[in-house]
């Protein structure tokens, strides 16, 4: 009940924000969205499998360059089809790099996912001919629901279509992702992560299971990476880089990993606080390290760990 | 041999990655940062130096002590911050080090600012020799014989003395040292603290020959984690041999397609973990 009432509010202050709000807020609210979908998919991995990818990025990276190449190469400007696109790519490249990574977990797994990360961002800078190198490449607006709004300037083009677009592909993110963690599957996934011997004696195919997952993440990813770009007009390969994977787990641990709508909330909380920081002085990293360190030491639980009252022990299952 | 020269460096910094693995289980990603901070203390040593009427011809010896006593943060970190998490899961002692990478790399913009910084011509100081048909400076060779030194060093302190034993007995079993009687509160910040020298005085022993940027130590640390894994984790045999595979083959990848550089190592990085996770040169501990 009260879940519904915060949900209600907080779903019409979005629906309403770009209305009453400075534009500045609204186009902040663009990255937000973007990686609240991200989020929402490796949460699947890192909190209900118990899996952490430091590589993540390899996927955002896909998509993103998925939505510049079929914009300024092959002329496909409908964003209906660049996100299934973007989501198809990913699903190619995950297929066998989380068939080689899942046979492994903890450090290896991480440690595999980081380095097939650093392959993908290699590959962005050094075959510039095809990827554009370290400029990277341009994204051009991609049309949505068949119109080019061509009479819209950037920002009205934005806060306005754009703006509920994004949010219409969160919201929809948001309820598949819900009914697949309540699903005899999700089931089965925090079984593994809290077990996987016993899962295994059940007659749960832990390595099958864990691909699953690992695919609906990488796809999540590669979404939300194609969301990610329009706002920005240009995608370069720091999308892949390795510490872009660091803070797409930060984002998860600020929110609070156990939490269904932990990575929402640190999405976020990360976003405008960057935000904030940045206004005041240009070193945000280090305020930022702080508070990662700040976070990991006393809350491991999140911003969400600080709300709940205490009800599943967040240490559970951990490891 | 401008692989060896590199590998030399990668060794330090992977040894220093090595014996946290090996003792802590901890994958220390600030080891690239600390890197990069033993690279401007060295700049700043060196600038000392030869401001206060030093003889350039021996630049060497503030370099490397700037090198040292910027490892000395490695004590504050541990003291500080991660004896707090070694009881949690690795994930967080993981993101902890991550935290660490993102704070040490503003503190260094902050000190140093932005503008990358150079030890000035010092490089070529002891002039060149002709090896092998091609000019090599003698710093490269200095270099290369203090790695060396180091990695008999370790070696040997590793094998010989009271405290290497220590070392390798707390990185088999940490409760059966602890119940033996070893104190882990001080092992562990002896280990940390030699941990992070190793890697600043690897950042500042390469600074003669490149220039110092504040996102040097988290390219590198990609580097080091590359050469950890081709050797194999927590091996210090491993780091050798895993610095000189990753130093030369990127050097000879260079010369040959350079678009191969990098990828081709992360491709053998795959390669062995999944062929072999234990590492090409892996034995179990230190």
């Amino acid at each position: 009940m009260r879940t519904a009432v915060v949900l209600g509010g907080v779903g019409a202050a979005v629906l309403l924000l770009p209305l009453v709000a400075p534009p500045y807020y609204a186009i902040l609210m663009l990255p937000f969205m973007a990686y609240g979908v991200v989020l929402l998919g490796f949460n699947l991995l890192f909190g209900y499998t118990g899996l952490v990818s430091f590589g993540h990025a390899l996927f955002i990276g896909v998509g993103a360059y998925t939505g510049a190449v079929l914009t300024t190469r092959l002329g496909v400007r409908h964003m209906e089809l660049i996100l299934p696109a973007a989501a198809l790519a990913a699903a190619v490249v995950a297929a066998p790099v989380g068939a080689l990574c899942v046979r492994y977990v903890k450090i290896y797994f991480g440690m595999l996912t980081l380095a097939f990360g650093m392959v993908f961002y290699t590959f962005l800078l050094k075959f510039y001919r095809l990827t554009g190198g370290d400029e990277g490449m341009r994204m051009l607006r991609p049309s949505l629901l068949g119109s080019e709004w061509t009479s819209f300037n950037k920002t009205a083009y934005l806060v306005g279509p754009y703006y509920y677009f994004s949010l219409a592909v969160l919201v929809l993110a948001t309820v598949v992702m819900w009914r697949i963690v309540g699903s005899p599957f999700g089931l089965c996934l925090r079984t593994i992560r809290d077990n996987p011997l016993k899962a295994e004696s059940l007659g749960v195919s832990v390595p099958r299971y864990r691909w699953s997952a690992f695919m609906i993440s990488a796809v999540y990813a590669a979404v939300g990476g194609a969301l990610l770009a329009p706002p920005t007009g240009n995608v370069d390969p720091t999308l892949a880089y390795w510490t872009h994977s660091g803070n797409v787990v930060f984002m998860v641990l600020l929110g609070g990993f156990a939490s269904f709508f932990g990575p929402l909330v640190g999405a976020f909380a990360f976003i405008f606080l960057q935000d904030t920081v940045m206004s005041v002085v240009p070193y945000w990293r280090l305020i930022f390290g702080a508070v990662l360190a700040f976070i990991v030491i006393f809350a491991p639980g999140g911003l969400m760990g600080l709300f709940a009252s205490r009800r599943a022990p967040v240490e559970a299952g951990r490891g | 041999m401008g692989g060896v020269f590199h590998a030399a460096i990668l060794f330090l910094v992977a040894a220093g990655l090595q014996l946290v693995f090996g003792v802590q289980k901890i994958f220390n990603l600030a080891c690239g940062s600390c890197y990069a901070l033993g690279a401007y203390t060295g700049i700043s040593a060196v600038a000392f130096f030869t401001g206060h009427g030093g003889s350039p011809a021996l630049f060497v010896i503030p370099l490397a002590l700037g090198g040292l006593a910027a490892g000395l943060v490695g004590l504050v970190v541990e003291r500080g911050l991660l004896r707090f998490v070694y009881d949690r899961d690795e994930t967080f002692q993981l993101l902890l080090t991550f935290a660490l990478v993102l704070m040490l790399e503003d503190l260094i913009r902050l000190t140093w600012g932005t503008a990358p910084a150079t030890t000035g011509g010092l490089y070529l100081a002891y002039g060149q020799v002709r090896l092998l048909g091609a000019a090599v400076p003698v710093y490269n060779l200095i270099v290369i014989a203090a790695s060396l030194a180091i990695a008999l060093g370790m070696g040997f302190m590793l094998t010989r003395t009271a405290f290497g034993r220590i070392i390798r007995a707390a990185a088999d079993n940490r409760e059966m040292a602890e119940a033996l009687g070893v104190d882990m509160r001080s092992v562990y910040a002896r280990v940390f603290t030699l941990g992070t020298m190793l890697g600043t005085l690897g950042g500042a022993l390469v600074i003669p020959a490149t220039a110092a940027m504040s996102e040097m130590g988290i390219e590198l640390i990609v580097e080091a984690f590359a050469v950890v894994v081709i050797g194999g984790l927590g091996s210090m045999r491993g780091a050798f041999l895993g610095a000189l595979v990753v130093g030369v083959l990127r050097s000879m990848a260079i010369s040959v397609y350079p678009e191969l550089e990098m990828l081709l190592i992360y491709l053998i990085v795959i390669a062995v973990l999944l062929w072999r996770p234990r590492g090409l040169f892996g034995a179990p501990a230190a």
